[in-house]
């Protein structure tokens, strides 16, 4: 079925829809990785996006139930140059078409992706409309122009868990005040994570690492959460424009220097918002699995999986009591920072890869060890 | 960190000759190496034994040794240059066994010589099966059961308690040589007692067979900082069992989840770190369970490989290049990324096409061979293609691959509609170099996709996709061209369908077909090979074709020269054209004239791309290079110096109006054509031998009998000999005749006298319309009827005498001049009785022109170029010829012991791979280090064996004096034992196989042989010699089939018994 594409800049792409009909309006953005497009349609980051896969065989393994990294699909529609319809995997349980049809997310096929990624690259990321419903290009472009788009929206409040719930057997569990025990752990370390749109993968990591997580509903204020007398809380990644999200960055300056705190891609950018800093939009984003991020103390540079389309400005943070710990190596940009002065730190990118390398699990390890010492 | 500053003169060891599993992607690394090093101001002394090498070039390197690769050479180069260190890594299994032996001799020690990026005991980690599979059982991988044994019985043994099929792995060989799959004891025991042979260490590995599992492939790369970054995945089309060598490659893995990838990815990782490469890449080899994606570690290659220049040429990302900085201290986030310049090496390529790899085999070149492939390397070169789908890369692919296919069948060629149902199961169950046609057959009658995986085990996913092409073929079936609307088309177009496979399919003409997609808009688009999947802007030209909406290549003002390329390897046509190609390049930037190369092989420095201005991976067909050029429109186009490739469209591009430059296409035809030929040479008086053209079977027998046996035939437009005889009788012509499609009254038959023991002459020149520079005049070894290529040959000549060679030089100046050549001429003459007669002559670069420039110093190719620009040779500088007062000997290089049951006996047929270079002041040490580069030893003393036809005894009659004066005992079969004992030459005489034994093949078992002379007439004669031959290659005792080889050799060892070998750089003698 033929989809149209339009850029609210006037550009249109001719598709053809692998999903029957539909129409989604949003955000374009690309991501490079060559595999993982279940992990990235299952990250709530992606929220109000649409995604553009680089690669252009996308389909070729299926989709399972093993590696969905939230229980929805958050993309608005799903972009690829062929799609290719019967899947090879032992794994596999369903087609990709059919994992988007189940969420109601269109996937669209057959048109110059690598065009319309040089096109992004060239004017940033930009609002856009794709549709099998309406085929007038006019009307489509006024319809991306006039669309709100990400800035300054809260994002978050879409994406967070409505109730509280811990992580145990490999699955999310309903539950408070760290009720949800994992079995066979010992003493666990407890970990109050905020939930701003959070990815399974961080909690099976920290699960796996012997912390017991309790996930919590971002409105959740600092109080209730050192009611719950933590060893830690964790600022999980999450959609849209830090700016944008109302009473978290009020939560985390509030919880600064009572407990040790780590932040991953949103996270990180609320951290930066409650040290004072500022963020602003990138050009077209940090989108795939290939990004090189050097570790400042150590100089060993790690390969990472990014997605985010907002960054913490370096030079909006007092050098005094904040520390930049890492770098990008393509532009430069900041990666990482931790408080001189406080248990805090924080990545701009997903330690937790899914998809992506995982060179950079030493974090999850920094941050049990960060734990342990406000313990003892 | 910087670069070391503690180093400063670093020896790099090349990989010698051009061999199965060992071509020039080993060029392509090692040049792009020698070239990082000089940028970063080290001095580079390089040993390679290949001529026909860029890296080899005199400029290159600061001091180039073509000697060979023997440790004991290399020690001699060492202490001559005192290098601080080694850099061993670049030059394939060759340079590593080389440095590890002149490791374990102390010879590093002695002379403080650093090894760099990969110290011994990590070699022997990760090549020692043993050590190896310690190392990742520690690491905590696993790896298929096996044992490691050193004798044959070990080996029944461990066959029996691992069950068979069993895979035979002999430790330190290359491309798995003698190894292969065992399916029962009988077949074990055959395949270790070779294995055990031939490995190094008399070790071989019986391993459980991971048959039906899937093969994947990770590039990694480390630095000294412990920075680890994989730059591409492979998947493997042809399941585990298959030699990947040997198995079409996909890049990037396409049925890996990221799950499972990652999985790969940490695996690889934690090798590199286990196995302690310090620097640079290295290559995993994975097998995974596709029931369950269990994954098993097959091997690791601590140095780049074949599969690392695929990488590279199919990311962008240039491993060699950044290996070799690494190597010297650099680390990977200083070192910036040539093709985006703002971001640095430290990044993983992400890549958003669909790269295929075929391989291209040659076993019509020997067709006692069996069309099998397994665990051992067969193929001889391969093409790559890249495409935004598997399809159309796969498509892309077959055409590359020059084997006459349009792409995946539709072409009307080679039907096999024919086949019994069994007989096409069984094509696709046994791996073979046809099995492409039979998936296609399979996927034409309806078989299903689940059927084809269980004969192929080829995963779902490729048959899927190879399923939808062949659907489309089906729906192009029903349709009209002219009706055909314009998605259709395009669609078409995006699955790889070339011009060609649509007319077929639809009843027109391939013009119709370029005609109706010219007006309806359908042309290709290029697009960047970028290494960042559009992320970043990117600067270097290389591009590739597919059918979209946006094209990036764009035409510059400048002026601009199109050179086509080779494509891929094969016997007769290789390294020695890329070469040219290459030379090309560069002589057009000397000029300052924008370089526009177009080829589809990966392994070459040609598709390097910073080896021209602009590079285009593209298949060398009509409608490709077309296609580039409506784009591109090029002043001009070589065709002259990628072999017979270019030359074939050569005709349709100048009628097409594409401005070929240089000589002529007219010219080209003229010196082809045989009747225009043979008209040309009665108007300069020359001479050829006794010639025919026939069509029928009639007209060959009265046409033999009219020029008298014996005869060479061979059809007319062949390369590297293919198909050609000598033929002694009309028995002999009615079996070539009856061969399919020789008397088909379409293509003519070539007949020429042949003449017996005359003295083969190759002669390069270069002409640029008016004057005529003879670069070289090389004299053949081995006399006539021996293809040129498989020749060994001396510069200058050694037996002509002055006014011969004066003859040759008139005559080729006379041939130039008329034929109106402007760029280089190739010339083979042949002379018998002082009588000069001219066998053939190509206004093209030869196979020769890099040993020619490499033994006088005068850069032919690069010389050639300017000429084809307009310059003239004085305005060149090169006025008079050079003369040199130094030997230089090539010596071919045969894959002889790759394939079982093949004969080693040479004949007008190419079977060669490669070519060595043996240059010395004295042409006795010349031959012999020509000898001993293509791996020859030659021995100093034992009982020479000597068995040869009537006509060679009185050749050898001298030799065998001369080895008699050298202690040598001979022995001789009945026959030259009493022509030797009439000329008083003492000998014992040893039983023919046929006069019972024990018999000569009981002392060649018995290593009682040290030098095997055995000639025959004609192709495989009697089976005794045979078997003789065979035998002596088998146990690796030297041999020599032809008596002027024969007489060569004893004048190598004479020259050796008065002094031994020394090495001089190239620099020296030019």
């Amino acid at each position: 079925m033929k989809a149209l594409i339009a850029l609210e800049d006037g550009t249109i792409f001719e598709g053809e829809s692998f999903t029957g009909r539909g129409e989604a309006i949003g955000e374009m953005v690309f991501n490079t990785s060559m595999s993982g497009y279940q992990e990235i349609l299952t990250d709530p980051s992606y929220t109000g996006q649409i995604v553009t896969m680089t690669y252009p065989l996308i389909g070729n393994y299926g989709v399972n139930s093993e590696d969905m990294e939230s229980a929805a699909v958050h993309p608005k529609a799903f972009l690829v140059k062929e799609y290719n319809a019967i899947p090879s995997n032992f794994r596999s349980e369903q087609t990709l078409a059919q994992f988007l049809d189940r969420y109601g997310v269109l996937g669209i096929e057959g048109f110059d992706t690598r065009a319309l990624v040089r096109h992004i690259r060239t004017v940033g990321a930009l609002k856009a409309i794709v549709s099998t419903e309406d085929l007038d290009k006019e009307s489509l472009v006024a319809r991306a122009k006039a669309w709100v788009g990400l800035v300054g929206q809260n994002m978050v409040r879409k994406v967070t868990c409505d109730q509280p719930y811990g992580w145990a057997d490999n699955r999310p569990v309903p539950g408070t005040g760290f009720s949800t025990v994992q079995s066979g752990m010992n003493n666990p370390l407890k970990v109050v994570a905020l939930d701003c749109g959070i990815k399974y993968n961080q909690l099976r990591i920290m699960t796996e690492k012997g912390c017991q997580v309790q996930v919590v509903p971002a409105t959740t204020d600092a109080q209730a959460i050192l009611a719950m007398e933590p060893d830690g809380v964790f600022l999980s990644n999450g959609p849209g424009d830090p700016d944008g999200i109302e009473g978290v960055v009020e939560t985390v300056q509030a919880l600064l220097g009572k407990t040790p705190i780590f932040g991953i891609c949103l996270g990180h950018q609320i951290l930066g918002l409650a040290y004072g800093g500022s963020t602003y939009k990138v050009k077209f984003g940090h989108r795939g699995g290939n990004q090189p991020v050097k570790d400042l103390a150590t100089g060993h540079v790690e390969i990472t999986s990014q997605n985010h389309g907002f960054s913490v400005d370096p030079d909006s943070l007092d050098k005094e009591v904040i520390e930049v710990t890492h770098i990008n190596l393509n532009d430069g940009s900041l990666e990482g920072m931790r408080h001189r002065l406080y248990p805090a730190f924080s990545v701009q990118y997903h330690p937790e890869h899914a998809p992506g390398p995982h060179d950079s699990l030493y974090l999850f390890d920094r941050f049990i060890e960060m734990m342990r010492s406000e313990k003892a | 960190m910087p670069k070391r500053t503690d180093i400063h003169k670093i020896l790099i060891i090349g990989s010698g000759p051009i061999i199965i599993s060992q071509a020039c992607e080993f060029d392509y690394s090692g040049a792009q190496a020698v070239k990082a090093l000089k940028e970063e101001g080290y001095e580079v002394v390089l040993i390679n034994s290949n001529p026909a090498t860029i890296m080899t070039d005199p400029e290159l390197a600061d001091r180039t040794y073509i000697e060979p690769i023997t440790p004991e050479m290399v020690t001699k180069v060492i202490e001559k240059e005192r290098p601080d260190a080694l850099l061993p890594t670049l030059g394939g299994q060759t340079a590593l066994n080389t440095a590890i032996k002149l490791a374990e001799s102390g010879v590093l020690d002695k002379y403080n010589v650093e090894m760099l990026a990969a110290k011994v005991d990590v070699i022997r980690k990760a090549e020692g099966r043993e050590e190896f599979r310690a190392a990742m059982r520690a690491i905590g991988l696993k790896v298929p059961e096996s044992a490691i044994v050193h004798t044959l019985e070990d080996a029944m043994a461990a066959g029996d308690a691992i069950g068979f099929p069993v895979i035979v792995r002999p430790s330190f060989t290359l491309g798995g040589t003698g190894g292969g799959v065992a399916y029962n004891r009988q077949e074990l025991e055959t395949m270790s007692s070779c294995g055990l042979d031939l490995s190094m260490t008399t070790e071989i590995m019986v391993e459980r067979s991971l048959l039906g599992w899937k093969e994947f492939e990770l590039e990694v790369m480390r630095d000294c900082k412990d920075n680890v970054v994989i730059i591409c995945s492979i998947e493997n089309m042809d399941a585990m069992g298959v030699h990947t060598g040997d198995s079409i490659t996909v890049a990037p893995a396409q049925t890996l989840t990221d799950r499972e990838y990652q999985e790969m990815r940490d695996a690889a990782i934690a090798i590199i770190r286990e196995i302690g490469v310090e620097t640079g890449g290295s290559n995993v080899q994975f097998a995974v369970n596709p029931q369950d994606g269990e994954l098993m570690i097959i091997e690791m290659n601590p140095r780049v490989s074949r599969s690392s220049a695929l990488a590279s040429k199919a990311t962008g990302f240039p491993i060699a290049k950044i290996a070799a900085k690494l190597a010297v201290g650099f680390t990977l986030d200083e070192i910036k990324n040539d093709i985006t310049r703002e971001t640095y090496a430290s990044f993983e390529p992400t890549i958003d096409y669909c790269v295929v790899k075929i391989p291209r085999f040659t076993f019509e070149k020997f067709p006692e061979a069996e069309d099998v492939l397994s665990t051992a390397m067969k193929s001889v070169g391969e093409t790559m293609a890249i495409g935004r789908t598997f399809k159309e890369a796969f498509q892309k692919a077959m055409r590359s691959l020059e084997t006459g296919r349009a792409g995946f069948g539709a072409d009307g060629k080679k039907s096999l509609d024919h086949l019994e149902l069994f007989e096409l199961e069984t094509g696709l169950r046994v791996p073979s170099s046809k099995r492409v046609s039979y998936l296609h057959e399979a996927l034409r009658r309806g078989m299903t996709v689940e059927h084809i995986h269980n004969l192929t085990q080829i995963d779902p996913w490729f048959l899927r996709n190879l399923e939808q092409i062949v659907a489309l073929e089906q729906e192009i079936r029903q349709q009209d061209l002219r009706g055909m609307g314009r998605d259709f088309l395009k669609k078409c177009k995006q699955y790889g369908f070339s011009d060609t496979q649509l007319a077929f399919l639809t009843g027109t003409s391939v013009n119709d077909v370029r005609m109706l997609r010219k007006q309806l808009g359908i042309v290709p688009v290029y697009k960047l090979v970028d290494t960042c999947a559009a992320e970043f802007e990117s600067y270097t030209p290389y591009y590739y074709s597919t059918y979209e909406q946006e094209n990036e290549a764009s035409r510059s003002e400048r002026k601009k020269v199109m050179i086509l390329g080779g494509g891929p390897n094969r016997i007769g046509q290789g390294i020695e054209f890329d070469y040219c190609c290459v030379h090309a390049a560069f002589a057009l930037a000397e000029i300052g004239v924008e370089s526009i190369m177009v080829n589809s092989n990966p392994e070459t420095v040609s598709t390097d791309y910073d080896t021209s201005d602009k590079l285009y991976f593209e298949p060398l067909t009509l409608e490709d290079v077309m296609n580039i050029i409506d784009l591109e429109k090029p002043d001009g186009v070589i065709v002259q110096f990628g072999g017979q490739t270019p030359l074939n469209l050569a005709v349709a591009l100048a009628e097409a109006g594409v401005p070929i430059i240089g000589t002529s296409p007219d010219s080209i035809d003229r010196a082809e054509d045989r009747k225009r030929f043979q008209e040309f040479l009665q108007k300069l008086h020359l001479r050829q031998p006794n010639n025919d053209t026939v069509y029928t079977l009639a007209e060959a027998l009265s046409a033999a009998a009219q020029i008298g046996y014996p005869v060479v035939v061979r059809p007319s437009y062949v390369l590297g000999g293919r198909d050609m005889r000598i033929v002694y009788s009309e028995q002999g012509i009615r079996e070539f005749m009856a061969k399919p499609g020789m008397a088909d009254n379409k293509h003519p038959v070539l007949i020429d006298k042949f003449l017996e023991d005359a003295i083969e002459v190759d002669v390069d020149a270069i002409c640029d319309g008016r004057k005529t520079i003879i670069g070289g005049i090389m004299e053949h070894i081995e006399e006539a009827g021996i293809h040129s290529g498989d020749s060994s040959c001396v510069l200058p000549p050694h037996t002509l005498s002055p006014q011969l060679i004066e003859e040759i030089k008139q005559a080729t100046r006379a041939m130039a001049e008329e034929l109106g050549v402007i760029g280089l001429m190739n010339v083979q003459y042949a002379v018998k009785d002082e009588d000069l007669y001219i066998l053939e002559v190509n206004p093209r670069a030869s196979r020769t022109v890099p040993f020619v420039s490499k033994a006088t110093g005068v850069p032919l190719a690069k010389m050639a170029t300017k000429v084809m620009m307009g310059m003239t040779l004085e305005q060149l500088g090169l006025s008079t010829e050079v003369t040199i007062k130094h030997w230089a000997v090539k010596e071919a290089v045969f894959p002889f012991d790759r394939f079982k049951n093949v004969d080693t006996l040479l004949g007008p047929e190419m079977k060669s791979t490669g070519e060595v270079m043996g240059i010395d002041d004295n042409l006795g040490l010349a031959l012999a280090k020509a000898q001993l580069a293509a791996g020859v030893t030659l021995p100093v003393s034992g009982a020479v064996f000597l068995s040869v036809r009537d006509g060679d005894k009185k050749g050898i009659l001298e030799a065998a004096r001369q080895l008699v004066e050298m202690k040598f005992t001979l022995l001789a079969t009945k026959g030259t034992a009493s022509y030797l004992a009439q000329h008083d030459v003492p000998c014992d005489q040893v039983n023919k196989i046929s006069e019972g034994r024990p018999h000569i093949l009981d002392k060649l078992q018995d290593k009682q042989v040290a030098w095997v002379v055995n000639t025959s007439l004609g192709r495989r004669t009697t089976e005794d010699s045979y078997r003789i031959r065979r035998a002596a290659l088998e146990l690796r005792i030297p041999y020599t089939t032809t008596s002027s080889g024969a007489v060569s050799v004893v004048l190598a060892m004479q020259a050796l018994r008065k002094s031994s070998l020394g090495v001089q750089p190239i620099q020296y003698f030019i």
